[in-house]
C-alpha cells in the first residue's frame, strides 16, 4: 500500500485541478483483502482527526470496508492485484445547516463499468448472506454517487461532520 | 485473525479473534459448516468478545452458521459482541435473528 500524502488540513491550492482541492491523504493499493486491515486502520486515524463522533468514525470507516470489498469482489472479480486509488479531502458547503465540514472519499478502479442492477440493495427482510455491504455505505454515508469516467469506476461518498448539541442550559 | 474451537459436553465454543472481514471470513464459515453440518454438534457457540469488527462477508458467514443449524436442528449462539460488531447486525436487522448473550456464562446457562 503506498501512501502518497500524509494528513495535512491545508487551504486548497487547485495546482492538479479539483482532484488536490482539500487533499488529506492519497492511497494506492492493489485489490488484497489482506490490506482491509490497514485501510480501516489509517481510515479510523484519520476520521477521529477530523473531528468525527466515535459511532461516525465507525460509519466511515465501515463505509470505506465495504467499498474496498465490493471493488474486489465485484470489479475485480477476487483479483488481489489490481489497482484502487482512494482520495480523502476535506470538503465544504455544507448539505444541511446542521452540517459544517465534510470528508469526500473518492474510490477509483479500473473493473468493468458497473451496471445499474448491481447497485441495487435487496430487502433486508429476508434472511439470507449476501447483499449487505450497499446497506452498510447508504446507511452510514450521508452521499453515496457512482460514476463511470475514462474507463474508471468512480465512488464518491461524503460524511458530513454533525455540529454537537447546544446545551439548553448556557 | 484467529479461530480455535473448545468442547464442553455437546457444545462446540469458537473463540475467534482479530477482525472479521474479506480476508478471513471464509475460514469462519469453513469452520461453522464444518461444525454443524459435519459433526452435527447440537449447540455451537461463537465467542466475538475479542473480535473489534465485523463486515458484510463477516456477517453472511455467521447467518450461514444460522441457517445451517436451523437446518439440522441445532442451535447456534453469538456473545461477546463488539459495539462495532453489534452495530453491523443492527444495520442489517439481524440483531433479533440471533441468539446474543453478553458473555460465555449467559451464553452456556440459556
Amino acid at each position: 500500500m503506498k501512501i502518497l500524502h500524509g494528513v495535512r488540513r491545508s487551504k486548497p491550492k487547485g495546482r492538479n485541478g479539483d482532484l488536490s482541492r482539500g487533499l488529506l491523504l492519497r492511497l494506492e493499493l492493489p485489490s488484497d483483502p489482506s490490506l482491509l486491515c490497514a485501510v480501516r486502520g489509517a481510515v479510523e486515524r484519520l476520521t477521529e482527526s477530523f473531528g468525527f463522533s466515535a459511532p461516525d468514525c465507525r460509519a466511515v470507516t465501515r463505509a470505506v470496508d465495504e467499498a474496498l470489498t465490493n471493488i474486489i469482489r465485484h470489479s475485480y472479480n477476487g483479483r488481489s492485484d489490481r489497482p484502487i486509488e482512494m482520495l480523502f479531502r476535506s470538503v465544504h458547503g455544507a448539505a444541511t445547516p446542521k452540517a459544517s465540514e465534510g470528508l469526500e472519499i473518492l474510490l477509483c478502479d479500473r473493473g468493468p463499468s458497473i451496471k445499474r442492477a448491481q447497485l441495487c440493495m435487496r430487502e433486508l427482510e429476508e434472511v439470507r448472506p449476501g447483499g449487505l455491504g450497499l446497506h452498510f455505505i447508504q446507511q452510514s454515508m450521508d452521499i453515496v454517487e457512482y460514476k463511470r469516467a475514462n474507463g474508471t469506476n468512480r465512488l464518491r461518498l461524503v460524511k458530513y461532520v454533525r455540529a454537537p448539541k447546544q446545551d439548553v442550559n448556557s | 485473525m484467529q479461530i480455535s474451537r473448545r468442547q464442553l459436553d455437546k457444545t462446540a465454543i469458537f473463540d475467534v479473534s482479530g477482525d472479521i472481514d474479506l480476508a478471513n471470513s471464509p475460514a469462519v464459515r469453513k469452520a461453522l459448516l464444518k461444525e454443524i453440518r459435519d459433526n452435527r454438534t447440537p449447540r455451537v457457540v461463537m465467542n466475538l468478545s475479542n473480535v473489534r469488527y465485523i463486515d458484510s462477508s463477516g456477517v453472511a458467514s455467521l447467518v450461514e452458521g444460522l441457517k445451517a443449524a436451523r437446518d439440522v436442528g441445532s442451535r447456534f449462539i453469538l456473545f461477546g459482541l463488539s459495539t462495532s460488531a453489534r452495530e453491523v447486525l443492527q444495520l442489517s436487522r439481524l440483531l433479533k435473528i440471533f441468539e446474543v448473550y453478553e458473555n460465555e456464562e449467559q451464553a452456556l446457562a440459556a
